[in-house]
This record gives C-alpha cells, structure tokens and sequence, in this order.
C-alpha cells in the first residue's frame, strides 16, 4: 500500500488509470506461458483415465507413478548424462577456442585479420539445416556417427560465431595499459591472456557459454541424425521418441516431458541474467 | 625472451615504427608472433572450416549430382535438381509456409511483443518474477515444445476441452490434422515459444530510452500514446531492426517444431524448406538433390541477411551481425 501512496508523486495520471490493465494484461500473459507448463507437471500427476474425462482438471487422486516409473528407469538418466556430456564438452570446445580466436583477432595485428572475423561471422546466417547433408557424410567418414562427439563437435563449431563476436569487442576493450603493464613485469602475450584478459573477460565469458550451452542442450537435429540406437539418444531427442512410442499413454509423456523441462528451467533460473545480458549485448553490437 | 616479444604488441606491430636495430631478435620476435597466432587460432578455424564452410562448399558440389550418399558421384546433372526442387509444388508450398511464418510473426508477434514489453516496463510488482515467466518457454527446447503442444492439442485435450467449457465448442478443429488449420496451429505454438524473447529484448530496448525524455514530452502536453509513439518507438528502432533480422532468419529455419508435430503434413500441409529437406536427403536417400535444397535455403537466407545488413542494419550494428540464438 505504501508504493501506491509513493508512486504519484513521480509518474501521475495518464499511468495510474492503466494500473489496472496492466496487472489485468501481466495476469493474462503469464496465464497464457504457464498454463502449458503447469498442464505438463500436474499432468504427470493424473492417469490416463482422469486426463481423458476431463482434460483440464486438477489430479485427484494425486498419482506418483508416472514420475516414479519414469525416475527409475534407465533410460531418462542416460538421456538426461548425454545431454550434459554433450553440451558441456561442446560448450568448453566452443568457448575454449573460441576465445582463443577472439583474443587473436581483437589483440594481434596480421594480414587477413578482418577476412577470418568476417569468415566466422559470416557463419552465423549458415543454418545448420543447410550444412548438415555433408556434415553427416563427414561424420560417417569420421566414424563419428552414434558417438556423442559426433554431436558436439559440430554445435561447437556452429557456436563459434556468436561466442567470437560477443568476445572480440570486449577483449579489444580491454585497456592497453593493461597490457603494457603486464608486459612490463615480464609477462608474454600468452601469459596476458590466460593470466590476465581471461580473468577480466569473466562476464563475457559466462554469457557466451550460457548460451553455447542452451544451444547444445536443446539441440535436436544433429543428434536425430548422428543416433539411432536409443542407447545414445539425448533428451530432446529421448523427449520427441518417448512421445511418438507411447502415444496412448499421455499421463507418462507428460510426466516425461515435465521431468525434461526441469534442468533447463533450473539452469535458466542460474542464468537468466546471462543469458539476457547476451542478447541485449549483441543487440548493441 | 619476454622483453623481445614486447615488441610485438598489437599497437605496435608496424614493425617499421618501432625500428630495432639488431635483425635476429626482430625476426625471431615475428616468428613468435606466428606461432602464437597459429596456435591461436588453427584449431578454431579448422573446426569452423571443417564443419561449418566445408559442409556450404560441399554442399553445392553435391547439389549437382544425382546422388545417394554413397559411392562415387558420377551422375552430374548441372542444375536439374535446382529446377526439380523449384518446379516441385510441395517445395514451393513449403516457402509458401515459411513466407507466411515470416509475415504472421511481423503483423502478430512484432507489434504484441512491443506492447507487452511496454506494459510490463510499467511500475508492477513482481515485475520480475513476471519476466522470467514470461521468459520461460524461450529456454525449452523445440522438441519439448513440440511435445508439450502435441498433448495439449489432441483431439478432446485440453485446448478442445477448455473451448467446450467457455461455450466456444464450435472452434474446435483437428489443429494438426486439418490441412488449412495446421499453419496457423504452428503458428501459435511459435509465438508461444518466442513471443517471451521479443518482449525480454524490447524491455531491454526500453531500458534505454531516457526518462527525461519521456517527462519532458509529457510536460510539453504530451498524452501517454504520442509519447510512446513519438519518442519511445523511434528510440526502439534498433531493437526492432535487430528483432525482425532474428525473426525471419529463424521463420526461414523452421524445423524441429514442425517435425515432431506434423513430419510436415497433413499431406504437406506444413512442410517448411527445412522439413522438405530432411525428408529428401535423409529419408529417401537423395542427397544431390537435398544439396540443393540446402544450397537454395542458404541463398535466400543470405541475400535476406545481406539486403537487411545493408539498408536495415548497418546504422546499428557495423557489420556485426548478430546471434543466431536458439
């Protein structure tokens, strides 16, 4: 009640008419994100028999056995670690060289130097659906395929441009001084960079492998192609098949589902702040 | 050791500028310099062109082959798989679909994403909180989505289920079954998934737009919409430039969605460039023609890109041009 007592003195009448709207606007807008995602979790909750009587209704009884049935078995466990081994490899091969590059092309001068950052930037408008015929006979060549490195080599590579043009701005920002001053005490350039501009590069760091992450993670084409024995499935791929298998029993797909939305959610709450920082960031160039 | 490689720094690298007398150190000093940029930037750039530039070039070698994956390529048929891919009615439906993806998420997500965002920029409580539910479908990924939807979209689920109770049964329909329904199902579902990011990035467009400005324009008798339509759009233009670049270049690369939900149909009913695609190369096994699918993708990506970059965003941004970020 005290903000509202407070809050005219600053903005006054055009606002305060629409604080009602508004409340009515932000109500409707998470109604319409949360409701899916609140179906999915009580969903899991129901059986088959509740959801299809009435498909909008609360659990009663509540029932654990879906989620039971579906923590117990291997095969959630084993999606889920694909996943995170997957994402995370790609996302240190990403970032790792990635900012190597990046600290090249914003701190050395050389011949080419723009050529190669517009190569990688130029990578950004290649979507993956346009490389992924010769990428898939490179990883049967390879004998990549139904191996997860298969998976996170190439979603490395296709997470090089935005880590390399979020992190080349912010190193080239990085004062000279800075630099001298570290050479000055007998510091070489590689030194500099691993004991110094990495350091201060932390920001920018996290925010491009946040988003290398989330782009692993919630790949879904790549792997499709790279695996076929379910033994390697990862989770958005494990989600997509578990839906198409068990088809008539929508109380443990949504069980499932729910069980899947949970690390993303988790890690999106963590970085949520990265994760817009990243894109505002880029926005500004 | 470390002194001689000081010489090398970026500023300075001119090498003429900073003449040293003695020839050895300097060129042991360059030679430094090259193997640091080797180690620097080799293994990025293999992995990039490896599996990002090669795969393009690839790509348009393959497309001239009548070709199954296999073997040697020895059936070159030029561009007859361009113009197969062209004539064929079901390609042209899926550009037709992702046009009409584009077109809806500019006349529909475009201008509702600035309206909540501007809503929400108001003073709220729990404005916070409201942003990170907002926000929430954007980190799920498309195949969850698609799942999620699937559930909420079969026959007698929820969606038909909520209609009857509110008295709306007669808009029930076989969402994805329905050969005229089905886009604007998919549709939905895609702003659903994204309409949370455009209204993250106008709040933070918004967050940018100076206060004073605003207060000064409602001194000067200003109502609340020429503020917002006079001052805080205009002093959005960026974002919007930024957005729209995002959105077709996204709605031109549908596929995950559309794949676990329709596998393209009913009868081709949602078939986009990138499903059509999937389905030609990796299910029948024809990848020249695939190829050119992917080539043809590519080009209009990349002109809409290069066109964009150039009257659109170039006052942004110079030259970045910035995240694919799903």
């Amino acid at each position: 009640m005290t903000a509202t007592t407070l809050a005219p003195a600053k903005s006054r009448a055009p606002f305060s008419a629409m604080t009602p709207v508004r409340y009515l606007f932000a109500l409707l807008i998470v109604g319409v994100t949360v409701a899916p995602l609140l179906f999915v979790i009580l969903g899991g909750f129901r059986t088959n028999a509740q959801i299809n009587t009435d498909p909008a209704g609360l659990p009663s009884p509540w029932v654990f056995s879906n989620y039971a049935n579906i923590l117990a078995s291997e095969s959630f466990w084993r999606f889920l670690g694909n996943s995170a081994l997957i994402s995370i490899s790609s996302t240190a091969i990403a970032v790792g060289l990635g900012s190597m590059a990046a600290f090249a092309l914003s701190r050395y001068r050389f011949k080419g130097r723009e050529a190669l950052y517009s190569m990688f930037t130029i990578g950004l408008l290649f979507p993956l659906g346009v490389a992924i015929l010769p990428v898939y006979l490179l990883l049967r060549q390879l004998h990549l395929l139904e191996s997860w490195v298969g998976v996170a080599l190439p979603q490395a590579a296709f997470a090089l441009p935005v880590t390399i043009i979020i992190l080349r701005p912010f190193m080239a920002a990085i004062p000279t001084e800075i630099e001298d001053a570290a050479v000055v005490d007998g510091a070489t350039r590689l030194g500099f960079f691993w004991r110094i501009l990495l350091p201060l590069s932390r920001p920018a760091l996290v925010t491009v492998s946040v988003l290398a992450f989330i782009t692993s993670w919630n790949g879904y084409l790549l792997p499709l192609l790279v695996f076929n024995d379910p033994a390697n499935f990862t989770l958005p791929l494990g989600v997509a098949t578990f839906q198409s298998q068990y088809a008539q029993d929508t109380a443990s797909i949504l069980a499932f589902t729910a069980l899947s939305i949970v690390p993303a959610l988790v890690f999106f709450i963590f970085a949520e702040r990265h994760i817009v920082g990243g894109l505002t960031g880029s926005v500004k160039g | 050791m470390s002194t001689t490689t000081a010489v090398v720094t970026p500023d300075v690298t001119t090498a003429a500028g900073s003449p040293s007398p003695q020839g050895p150190p300097r060129r042991r000093s360059h030679l430094r310099k090259r193997l640091e940029l080797l180690l620097l930037l080799g293994p990025a750039t293999v992995l990039f062109v490896a599996f990002v530039f090669f795969p393009l070039v690839a790509a348009s070698y393959y497309s001239l082959f009548d070709w199954n994956g296999f073997g040697p390529l020895t059936r070159f048929v030029g561009f007859d798989n361009y113009a197969k891919a062209l004539g064929d009615p079901l390609f042209q439906g899926a550009i037709g679909h992702n046009l009409f993806i584009v077109i809806a998420s500019l006349v529909v997500q475009l201008p509702l994403s600035i309206a909540l965002a501007l809503l929400l920029n108001g003073k709220i409580r729990g404005r916070t909180g409201l942003r990170l539910l907002v926000f929430a479908p954007y980190v799920l990924s498309e195949a969850v989505t698609a799942v999620i939807w699937l559930s909420l979209l079969q026959p007698n689920g929820v969606v038909d289920g909520l209609l009857e109770s509110v008295g709306l049964g007669g808009l029930v329909q076989l969402w994805l079954a329905d050969q005229s329904v089905v886009m604007f199902t998919i549709f939905a579902v895609v702003t659903w998934k994204y309409i949370g990011f455009g209204i993250i990035l106008f709040l933070a467009g918004l967050q940018g737009v100076p206060e004073e400005l605003r207060e000064a324009a409602q001194i000067d008798g200003a109502t609340g919409w020429q503020t917002t339509r006079l001052i805080v759009l205009p002093l959005l233009g960026p974002t919007i430039r930024i957005w729209v670049f995002l959105s077709i270049i996204g709605s031109l690369q549908l596929f995950d969605l559309v794949w676990i939900m329709t596998l393209g149909g009913p009868a081709g009913a949602s078939t986009t460039m990138a499903s059509y695609l999937i389905d030609r190369g990796f299910r029948r096994y024809e990848f020249g023609f695939g190829s050119a699918v992917a080539i043809i993708l590519f080009v209009i990506c990349f002109v809409f890109a290069l066109f964009y970059q150039r009257f659109a965003l170039r006052r942004d941004t110079q030259g970045a041009i910035t995240g694919r970020v799903e």
